[in-house]
């Protein structure tokens, strides 16, 4: 304030007019230079998508065929075009049954997890160790869940094995489902539970029957993204069911997956192989975005 | 006990006239018959704490069978308290508790050894905001009598008939019966609910506020429902509401911080109060 | 009476009572809670089978091992020590959350504040989508694309720049010319955990009340100045523990950093030379190692190290956005 103010107070001098109107100028000048910034983060955001989804495309569609769906692994053709073409049966074959499995053991327990922490836990130290070794879980790195699954499964089992790899993919279910599920039961209002339990049903049974079904599409949405989560999994993969270059549907032996097809064929130095990895990469990213935008859909459907 | 006593003997039969001055000019209280002796239910010297919060402080009062009990009072003044106590419902929620005696078929409903789910069959429930079942209408009425008996298919869809026609809501949803409760207005939901209620067929329903949030001309469905239902079941209502109170209790319980200042029958309740604190509240002096 | 009291007493056809015991109510409580114990048996086994896993290698080396950077998995003349994948790993994860925050701050920002509303949603879906891209594209695309670019086109630029600059300049110079570096592998964990980052804070952002903001622009702020004397101070805490949360993510990875740091088990000294991380290393090596040999435990030793590390971030992560949990 200067000295020289004027008595009122709503009034300003000339003096102070300016320094107000070079004061919003700059003030201007910095929001828009932070402006100009975040639209350039957000471009460069999306650049890397868009280089990503095209390199995916345009590698990807390559060998993208048939046989990539027909034919298991082959050696490489490099030289000598007379050779069978190789393709991808063996590795979809292995993702999908563990896959499968990783989810019908990981979904139940996870459902159940999230619904003690949602409707019995409450406020216990039980309950917030629980949630707090579960959202734990949820980020932990995935390789030492391949080290944990090698120590307990592997060693015992004498080998590498499918099972083993769709257990620790079903390590890796678990917290997602719980996580949703405990959020989409915590979205449910008291009212509807007392209004369950006024008519004289069991806890178990307003959970089951009511709770579960209000919060059903949440829940779905859950395992949903576990499984685009799972199916991408390469590293606990790498220390469980190895791989394989044959279709092979015993648990008990080394499995192949899409991931560790993708890492090993691309890492094998011949073109004709890259081809085929980045068709594999392809192929999974188209799923697990498909999932995701599954996902997506069915939550917005939401009762 | 001596509040039972001055109702039965205090015949309500004084003229619907309201006095000048009270607030409630246009207002038609109800001039029922004298209030039935016979308790169904008799709240004997109930204290209820949430923690160490105690929210009802020795409450005495019955609910006369097959007769309306409106209970009115400010916010949080434990109307609703003492209505969760009825079935039980406070025994969701670790912490609260209610001590005294609520006596039912001369049992002690909140002693510790009762089953609740039994008792919540007999003592049914409706809520502020209805809560239909994310299931088909059917299905939310089949539901909670599944839960108490084994019906065969034609005698649950008899059953569903008779609780949906009860509630007044048959003829507009029995072409749709397997559609999703979901797609009901907020009316026929809460209709709806009454009906889940009364398929369980309960002998006491407990309202809690069950107009709050709906519309004048659902509010006056509800509210011609309620009058028709008394006639088999004994029913008790929580309202902020004095005209519905007015309209349909025969007895009014007024209630103030925790205590149970006045209960008389409605017609002397809002025309003659005994108490100075009922007539400053009735005539929207407070609360 | 009516006739409708009538057709109460007599309608409703009575069914055989149910007497619900309370055993179904039992049985369902326990399962739940088996179910809770299962998931902090599985941490606890986590922990339990990388340390004994580990010790072999702990006992064999000591304390020596977490400073030794010399790893020698040839027969013979074995010697393991964990210091140069532990560098590694942080060097990489921090150098990611250096590039990743400014243009994850950027993207949130933008989505949040600036963006017009038809705009919001595709972008807020598309940044989500990219976060869920498994990490191998990444490494893929990494190994494909972002390396060669590097080799050619920054690498040497800049290495001759910046190599020039007194006491830091050696940090650019690299005899290696391959492209894949530390640099590299930063890089792509950047783009990896970018989205992620960006989806956290903007929750976060969002989570301002309103009227906080409206009460800043009423009194003629820029947007710029609501978000730094706002919104900023508002999500403090938060938007750490996204950060923190982002760096629990790059510590952990694996695929996106195997195929392009060049998995070279010496000691870096520039940004554009080769390394490795532990979740490398483990992934290079434990499918080749034999069971019950020195290396294998050894790797089981750095995965209980990177366990250690990593469960300290997301913990402390976990503990600052707690708010923002309930």
């Amino acid at each position: 304030m200067s000295t020289t103010a004027p008595t009122f107070a709503f009034t300003r001098s000339a003096a102070e007019e300016r320094t107000k109107r070079s004061l919003g100028r700059r003030r201007g000048i910095v929001d828009r230079v932070v402006t100009l910034f975040c639209l350039l983060a957000t471009a460069v955001g999306l650049f890397f998508l868009g280089a990503i989804l095209f390199t995916l495309l345009r590698r990807g569609l390559v060998a993208l065929d048939l046989t990539i769906f027909t034919a298991e692994f082959a050696p490489t053709r490099y030289g000598d075009d007379s050779l069978p073409k190789g393709g991808l049966l063996h590795a979809i074959t292995g993702s999908l049954i563990q896959v499968a499995i990783a989810t019908a053991i990981g979904t139940p327990i996870g459902l159940f997890v999230g619904t003690y922490l949602a409707e019995y836990s409450q406020r216990t130290a039980l309950g917030n160790a629980v949630r707090f070794v579960s959202d734990i879980l949820l980020s932990a790195p995935s390789i030492l869940i391949g080290l944990f699954i090698y120590q307990i499964v592997v060693l015992p089992m004498g080998g590498f094995s499918g099972i083993a790899g769709a257990l620790a993919l079903a390590v890796i279910v678990v917290p997602v489902v719980v996580r949703t599920t405990e959020d989409m039961l915590q979205l449910i209002p008291n009212t509807l539970r007392e209004a369950v339990i006024a008519l004289g049903a069991p806890k178990w049974k307003m959970i089951v029957l009511v709770c579960y079904k209000a919060a059903l599409s949440g829940i779905v949405t859950g395992v949903l993204l576990a499984i685009a989560r799972i199916a991408g999994e390469t590293a606990p993969l790498l220390l469980t069911s190895f791989g394989n270059n044959v279709v092979s549907t015993d648990l008990s032996r080394p499995m192949a997956s899409l991931p560790i097809s993708i890492y090993q064929q691309a890492n094998s130095g011949f073109p004709d192989l890259i081809e085929i990895a980045w068709t594999g990469a392809l192929l999974v990213t188209a799923g697990v975005l498909v999932i995701n935008i599954l996902a997506r859909v069915l939550l917005r459907k939401r009762i | 006990m001596s509040q039972t006593d001055s109702q039965a003997k205090t015949p309500a039969t004084q003229p619907a006239a309201a006095p000048e001055g009270t607030g409630f000019g246009g207002m038609q209280a109800r001039s029922a018959a004298a209030i039935n002796a016979v308790s169904r239910i008799s709240v004997r010297n109930l204290d209820f704490y949430y923690g160490d919060n105690r929210a009802l402080k020795g409450i005495n009062l019955d609910l006369p069978e097959r007769q309306v009990t409106g209970m009115i009072g400010p916010s949080g003044c434990g109307k609703s308290t003492l209505l969760r106590v009825l079935n039980r419902m406070y025994s969701l929620y670790p912490g609260q508790r209610a001590e005294g005696e609520v006596l039912m078929d001369g049992q002690n409903i909140i002693a510790p050894n009762v089953d609740l789910n039994d008792l919540r069959s007999k003592v049914g429930m409706v809520f502020q905001k209805p809560t239909p079942f994310p299931m088909t209408i059917y299905d939310n009425i089949a539901f909670g009598v599944r839960l108490h008996e084994k019906l065969s298919k034609s005698q649950m869809d008899e059953r569903v008939e008779w609780a949906l026609s009860r509630a007044a809501i048959w003829d507009e949803v029995k072409d749709r019966l397997h559609t999703s409760a979901m797609g009901l207005s907020g009316g026929q939901q809460q209709r709806l609910c009454i009906a889940r209620t009364i398929a369980v067929r309960p002998e006491v329903i407990l309202f809690d506020e069950p107009t709050s949030a709906l519309d004048p001309i659902s509010t006056l469905k509800i509210e011609e429902l309620i009058d028709e239902l008394k006639r088999d079941f004994t029913i008790c209502i929580v309202t902020h509401n004095m005209q519905q109170a007015a309209r349909c209790a025969d007895q009014v319980a007024f209630f103030y911080l925790g205590e149970l200042i006045e209960v008389a029958p409605a017609a002397q309740m809002f025309t003659a109060p005994r108490e100075q604190k009922t007539q400053e509240y009735i005539t929207g002096r407070f609360g | 009476m009516s006739d409708m009291a009538i057709r109460v007493r007599s309608a409703p056809t009575l069914g055989a009572r149910r007497t619900p015991g309370s055993l179904g109510d039992k049985l369902f409580a326990a399962l739940c809670t088996v179910a809770g114990l299962f998931v902090l048996l599985t941490l606890g086994g986590i922990i339990v089978t990388l340390f004994l896993g580990g010790l072999p290698a702990f006992l064999h080396f000591g304390l020596d091992f977490l400073v030794s950077t010399r790893w020698d998995p040839v027969e013979g003349r074995e010697e393991f020590g964990a210091f140069i994948s532990v560098f590694g790993t942080v060097v990489t994860s921090i150098l990611a959350i250096i590039f990743a925050v400014p243009v994850a701050f950027g993207i949130a920002y933008f989505l949040t504040e600036l963006a017009p509303l038809w705009v919001r949603r595709p972008l807020g879906i598309a940044v989500e989508l990219l976060a869920a891209v498994p990490s191998i594209i990444y490494g893929m695309w990494g190994l494909f694309v972002l390396v060669p670019f590097v080799q050619m086109h920054i690498q040497l630029r800049f290495g001759e720049a910046l190599g020039e600059i007194p006491y830091v300049g050696f940090l650019f110079a690299s005899n290696s010319f391959a492209g894949t570096s530390i640099f590299s592998a930063s890089l792509v964990l950047a783009i990896m955990i970018l989205p992620f980052i960006a989806a956290t804070m903007r929750d976060v952002f969002e989570q301002v009340p309103a009227v906080y903001k409206e009460s800043a622009y009423g009194l003629g702020a820029t947007r710029w100045e609501v978000m730094t004397g706002v919104v900023i101070p508002y999500t403090r805490v938060s938007l750490v523990g996204g950060i923190m949360l982002g760096l629990g993510r790059a510590l952990g990875e694996t695929m996106a950093v195997t195929f392009v740091i060049g998995n070279a088990n010496r000691m870096p000294s520039s940004i554009f030379d080769p390394s490795t991380t532990i979740a490398s290393v483990i992934a290079m090596e434990f499918p080749e190692s034999l069971a019950g040999s020195l290396q294998q435990s050894a790797l089981f030793a750095i995965g209980f190290l990177l366990f250690v590390i990593s469960f300290l971030v997301l913990a402390t992560s976990r503990w600052l956005l707690r708010p923002r949990l309930k």
